[in-house]
């Protein structure tokens, strides 16, 4: 599903990402942890294709494909979304015609029709009562006005309605007390299947108990310093970020 | 962030021009000149003596150099101040009208025929100095309602004309008032009599043709007691190298319980990537609501011209009575905009609302200029305004000139003021969720838009949006 292979980014000049190796299979759930600085929201940005990141070496293949040649919509008209760790205020347009005008780009691009407004309300109708929410965000302006766990829940109400084939959840858990975090976390389940891939980006175990990934990586200082099972979140909650650091040289 | 200015650009859509022959006066003003149009248009002795009085004190005045705007001097005996096509006769109906005007008008969106013309609104079409065509009379006369050209209205209605002209607008209020004055050609009158509510919207859609012209036209709109009424000013310009002047005036007038909604969309020959060309929009539009409990609400949306200078305003004059002004001015590559409103509160528990919407791209400067004045019988009198400014890129402009003259303590006045950018994290936000580049900024824009869209009646409304992403196409990217 995705594979990715020595992948170098910059931004601005300054290497952040020296030569990153991950692979993910379809249905699988990935996490991707590391202490602050060590580079995994700038490959979950690279991923999703932000312009402000340069790639200098290395492949992103999706399905095959090269993304890292594709406009950013394009690699969400393919099935890629990323959930972002601080979303954007759009003042004045409808969750529920944004997400209208997303799910529409899509199909559009697919060469699938296109849904006509009222047709979608049902859409979404049955997108929300797949994650067991309500409509209560569906009609207020993006984000706009949103605390930070309200939009932290829009973004996975997008990923239910997008339906993609690979959601990359960056620190989608940061920022939500408790109970936001099960609702967060409950919701991501119930969208996990076979044909979806899920990596999950977070500084915390925490998240981790809730969103049982298949394995768990961890990057620092920009390179993949460790992968392994579950068991190693727990172990890098037990032991923190400074011992994996100090085996960096053995591990790379 | 040059990535996003690419995609604020988009051919003007409206740019060809009509190969029609015109008959006009020579180029250039004086006295004579205004005596011949005044006799091409047969009118009467009083009127004529309004506009040479008007003439006179425009000599006087001075070309107003406070507006946030700058272009090179305006040669107005190089202007030709009448242009109207040829026709061998006056067409009594639509079937008369040369086929050529009729085509133009459909091209523009704006069928007149019987068959094909919008329905729910009546249309009033002016090319260059003339109306060709004004749509429903029939129906509109049923409902006691009288929508005539300008010049026919002259004609038909001397004793309302003369009694509402210049009324809200005098001939020597400001220069380009002055000027319109003068040389004013057609335009439309309404009359909304007594207890009347205007079964149809009306509709003057303005086309400048003939080169080296000024458009120069006149609306007066008079609700009577407990009347009410909508009407649309629609126009576009053929794309020339030279700039085009066009001043027009706009009088509108609500006795008691009257409501009058006046929607704009403005969209004339911007000029070039470079600001070659373009018109000069310089206008004077103001709203009496002169009876108790009127209302008067202007709507614009303005994303043409190389300049626009304009500030339709409401003389709240009866008591309870309300004026609003909801506007959206789109300015890309050269263009200027200096533009907002003028609430005058004279009359007890008078209530203002000013929602203004100012989008800036390429290089062009975007400036809001209002002036909320309280006078000192206005008692109990409240404002609202609330001015956002939006940039894309970071070669404009936007500025605010925001006016408060408060001569009574019991006024509750409010303003909001906000500016933002649109920004490459906005717009990857909409990319990474499958929407192009264009896409995202013309809904972010639509969306900082919206409480002026909302104002605008349903079909217009669309017009609108549709034109903010044309005139937006292409500077993202």
């Amino acid at each position: 599903m995705l594979d990715i292979s020595n992948l170098h980014a910059s931004v601005e000049g300054t290497e952040i990402l020296h030569g990153i190796n991950l692979q993910v299979g379809s249905g699988e759930v990935h996490a991707i942890m590391g202490p602050n600085g060590s580079g995994k929201s700038t490959l979950a940005q690279v991923i999703a294709g932000h312009p402000a990141y340069d790639v200098t070496a290395g492949k992103v293949l999706f399905d095959g494909q090269d993304v890292l040649e594709m406009e950013p919509e394009e690699r969400a008209q393919r099935g890629i979304f990323m959930a972002f760790q601080y979303p954007v205020e759009i003042r004045g347009i409808t969750n529920a015609y944004f997400l209208r005008s997303a799910v529409n780009a899509v199909r559009k691009a697919r060469g699938e029709p296109e849904y006509d407004p009222i047709d979608f309300l049902d859409v979404l109708d049955e997108k929300l009562k797949a994650i067991g929410w309500d409509d209560s965000m569906v009609n207020r302006a993006v984000n706009e006005g949103f605390s930070g766990g309200e939009k932290k829940r829009n973004e996975v109400l997008q990923m239910a309605v997008l339906e993609p084939k690979l959601a990359i959840l960056d620190e989608t858990d940061s920022g939500l007390d408790i109970d936001a975090l099960k609702t967060v976390a409950d919701a991501v389940n119930k969208l996990r299947s076979p044909e979806r891939s899920i990596v999950v980006v977070t500084h915390y175990q925490r998240l981790l108990n809730y969103i049982i990934p298949d394995k768990v990586h961890v990057l620092a200082d920009g390179r993949m310093v460790r992968s392994g099972g579950k068991e190693l979140a727990l172990e890098l909650e037990e032991k923190g970020y400074d011992w994996l650091r100090s085996r960096k040289a053995v591990a790379t | 962030m040059t990535s996003i200015e690419s995609h604020v650009k988009k051919p003007y859509e409206y740019g060809w021009e009509t190969d029609i022959e015109s008959e006009g006066v020579p180029a250039g003003l004086s006295e004579d000149i205004i005596r011949l149009i005044s006799a091409k248009k047969g009118e009467p002795d009083w009127l004529t003596e309004w506009r040479l009085k008007a003439y006179r004190h425009w000599l006087t005045m001075k070309e107003p150099k406070w507006p946030n705007v700058t272009y090179g001097p305006i040669d107005y005996q190089a202007i030709q101040y009448y242009s109207a096509p040829k026709q061998e006769k006056k067409a009594q109906s639509l079937d008369e009208v040369d086929p050529k005007l009729l085509a133009t008008f459909e091209k523009l969106g704006i069928p007149l025929s019987e068959q094909k013309r919008l329905a729910g609104v009546a249309v009033d079409a002016v090319f260059d100095s003339v109306s060709v065509a004004t749509t429903f009379k029939g129906k509109l006369k049923e409902a006691g309602v009288i929508f005539l050209p300008f010049s026919e209205a002259v004609r038909e209605h001397p004793d309302l004309v003369r009694k509402y002209l210049g009324s809200v607008v005098p001939p020597t209020d400001n220069y380009f008032a002055a000027l319109n004055s003068a040389v004013f050609t057609d335009g439309s009158f309404a009359f909304i009599p007594k207890g009347v509510h205007c079964p149809l919207e009306l509709s003057t859609y303005f086309r400048i043709n003939a080169s080296a012209t000024g458009q120069f036209e006149r609306t007066l709109i008079v609700a009577e007691e407990g009347a009410s009424v909508s009407y649309l000013e629609g126009c576009s310009a053929p794309m020339r190298d030279e700039n085009q002047l066009h001043a027009a005036v706009v009088e509108l007038v609500a006795l008691d319980d009257a409501q009058i909604k006046y929607s704009t969309v403005q969209n004339w020959y911007p000029g070039d990537e470079e600001g070659k060309g373009g018109i000069y929009n310089f206008v004077t539009k103001r709203g009496a609501c002169r009876g108790k409990n009127s209302k008067i609400s202007w709507t614009q949306v303005e994303t043409g011209s190389a300049i626009t200078w304009k500030y339709p305003g409401c003389i709240l004059q009866g008591d309870n009575s309300i004026g609003e002004f909801y506007s959206v001015a789109m300015t890309n590559n050269r263009q200027q905009a200096d533009t907002g409103t003028k609430m005058i509160h004279i009359g007890k528990n008078t209530r203002s609302t000013i929602v203004s919407k100012g989008i800036s791209a390429g290089k062009s400067q975007n400036t809001y200029r209002g002036l909320v004045k309280i006078m000192k019988g206005a008692q109990n009198a409240r404002n609202y305004s609330q001015c956002d400014s939006m940039l894309i890129g970071d070669q404009c402009g936007a500025h605010t000139f925001p006016y408060i003259d408060v001569r009574n303590s019991t006024a509750i006045m409010e303003h909001e003021a906000s500016t933002s950018k649109i920004g490459e994290d906005q717009i990857f936000y909409c990319q990474a969720r499958g929407l192009k580049a264009e896409d995202a900024v013309s809904m972010i824009v639509n969306g900082f838009c919206k409480e002026v869209f909302r104002e605008l009646p349903m079909e217009f409304a669309v017009e609108a949006q549709n034109l903010l992403s044309i005139s937006l196409e292409g500077s993202v990217g």
